[in-house]
């Protein structure tokens, strides 16, 4: 039986986690044994022995993120933390359930974060749509602070933390980090230049750090158990677990914790329960919608960064969208693309409009008047709006990865859609 | 309709403005809280008017024409009248895979609205949504602030009576 420190808390039918709960479980632990007692330096150096990479997506090392982060000065102004709430990569939903179920694990996370980073205040950045979270947390938050675990002077000691949910107003650019920024200033969320990077130079000019609910999740339990006790955890190069999960025509559907580095025919064919009677596995997007397709051969690859980057996709949020054989691929990323293209901030031309060209021909090539030409087309913008755009940040280049390996994988079925004019999937669903 | 008087007006009532302040309190300036304040203002008025917008421009010291940028920006800021309830239908990947384009067709014949449209009687405003965080229970919606999942064609009419 493998641990799983995120969803220790957390199991089907059980309520979700209040303050006791929390912490007749050894909650808010590491809190009373690290503020005021362990250095912030030496917290710093745990997590970056431990080898955690952040679990939104782009999997950049945690420790290394904030070391980036400039010492302290005496009266220089706040700094910030933030949370990344706001799940909205289309196949997501793992940081909902961390959320709704172990507020407090999240809110002690931060805590520990802040000291380490000596941040004062923090946001967590979440989605509107998500009504249950944004409850919970700030149950949590007001019996954190009844209890001194946020607020001034932290259980009697000179570090302060004040933490707030901010509720956000749609829009799925909001979850690149400096877009974030902008939205947490009450501005439209168009991702900023980088350098210079938030760590220095943040929200409102200020040195920050921004992490995702997950990332955030796992920093109370290494504090805790040490960084050779997390390494342990991961079954190949990477430490720790991953909240991974299956969507699609699987037999269950879910998310589970496992450990980091789990095959990916495990997750599909033990947890996910193997596709649904009738159906076979045609390929699928290892971590969201912005992720590379893999094919029927990589089954037995480990999902980790290393090893999905080399079979030439990303492990992204780790939660996998499956594309089975009844269900048309043409039409698949037709619908990414329409996704894509709706949510461009509109401020770099490439993403603003060829995202909508692309999208145009896919709807016309699925509605079968697509000519041969048309591949061509996508081809060449695949290149454009992707890999030699120059755009502001990964919106365009993560679009197009879901095209790009489409056409080289299911060439066929684009042809057959162009020849037959007509879409020749009927089971799926269309 | 006490709502819709509310909105023709270009004043904010005290309440909106307290709630408004109260975010300010804890910004380092006021125009930082543009997005809080839509939202405090649709709360109470269902949508933001031209009128409802320029008070809060107002009351923040911004301009109309920065502020309305602020709000088309956002999905979730109205600046047109919405029904009741919104009708928040996913129509990302893993629903689509699940069938989500029958169960919005289904939506839409049923309540004889396109997509962007208010019911005749005021009831409801049907309206795509990114991914809902929902896939291993998908087609998902949300009907005013309550999710629903695992939607079928024969579900849709008990959930929108």
């Amino acid at each position: 039986m493998s641990e799983t420190p995120l969803t220790r808390n957390i199991a089907p039918g059980k309520p979700p986690t209040d303050l006791a709960a929390y912490d007749a479980n050894g909650g808010y632990q590491a809190v009373r044994d690290t503020i005021g007692k362990v250095d912030p330096d030496g917290v710093l150096d745990i997590i970056k022995d431990s080898n955690l990479r952040g679990r939104g997506g782009a999997g950049y090392p945690t420790g290394m993120k904030w070391s980036f982060v400039p010492k302290p000065r005496p009266d220089e102004g706040h700094r910030y933390l933030v949370a990344n709430a706001d799940e909205m990569e289309p196949g997501t939903f793992k940081d909902r359930l961390l959320m709704e179920f172990d507020p407090h694990q999240l809110i002690e996370g931060m805590i520990l974060s802040s000291y380490t980073i000596s941040a004062d205040r923090g946001y967590i950045f979440i989605r509107d749509e998500y009504h249950t979270a944004i409850k919970r947390l700030n149950d949590a938050i007001k019996e954190a602070e009844n209890k001194n675990y946020l607020g001034d002077r932290i259980l009697g000691t000179d570090f302060s933390f004040h933490l707030h949910v901010h509720v956000s107003a749609g829009r799925y650019i909001c979850g690149e980090e400096t877009a974030l920024l902008n939205s947490l200033e009450g501005k439209r969320a168009n991702p900023r230049a980088k350098p210079p990077f938030p760590q220095v130079s943040g929200l409102w000019g200020r040195p920050t750090i921004v992490n995702n609910v997950e990332t955030l999740c796992n920093i109370p339990h290494i504090v805790t158990h040490g960084a050779d006790w997390y390494q342990s955890l991961g079954s190949g190069n990477d430490a720790g677990t991953k909240l991974y999960g299956a969507s699609g025509r699987v037999k269950k559907p879910g998310c589970w914790e496992l450990p980091i580095g789990t095959s990916i025919r495990e997750i599909l064919e033990n947890h996910a329960g193997g596709m649904l009677d009738g159906y076979e596995l045609k390929g699928l997007l290892p971590g969201g919608a912005s992720t590379d397709f893999l094919v029927a051969e990589p089954l037995d690859l480990p999902m980790d960064y290393e090893s999905i980057m080399q079979a030439g996709s990303r492990m992204g949020t780790g939660t996998m969208i499956i594309l089975d054989d009844k269900t048309c691929p043409v039409g698949m990323i037709a619908n990414l693309m329409k996704f894509f293209a709706r949510e461009s901030c509109g401020f770099c031309t490439p993403c603003r409009e060829g995202l909508p060209w692309v999208k145009q021909i896919l709807d016309g090539i699925e509605a079968g008047t697509g000519r041969l030409g048309d591949m061509d087309i996508l081809e060449r913008q695949s290149q454009f709006i992707g890999a030699i755009s120059n755009t502001h940040c990964a919106h365009a280049p993560g679009a197009i990865e879901p095209l790009s390996s489409g056409l080289k994988y299911f060439h066929e079925d684009f042809i057959a859609h162009i020849e037959n004019k007509t879409c020749p999937y009927t089971g799926g669903a269309t | 309709m006490n709502s819709v008087r509310n909105n023709l007006a270009s004043t904010l009532t005290d309440q909106e403005v307290s709630e408004i302040e109260a975010e300010i309190s804890h910004l380092p300036d006021r125009r930082s809280a543009a997005i809080d304040a839509l939202k405090i203002v649709q709360k109470h008025r269902g949508w933001i008017s031209d009128g409802s917008l320029s008070a809060i421009a107002r009351l923040l010291g911004m301009s109309d024409e920065e502020l309305d940028g602020i709000a088309t920006f956002y999905t979730l800021i109205y600046r047109k009248p919405v029904g009741e309830k919104v009708i928040l239908c996913c129509d990302s990947v893993s629903c689509w895979i699940m069938g989500g384009d029958k169960i919005t067709n289904k939506i839409k014949s049923h309540l004889n609205v396109e997509l962007g449209e208010t019911t005749e009687d005021s009831k409801y405003t049907l309206l795509p949504v990114t991914c809902l965080g929902d896939c291993d229970h998908a087609p998902a919606m949300m009907v005013g602030d309550e999710l629903h999942h695992d939607l079928t064609e024969s579900n849709i009419e008990e959930i929108l009576k």
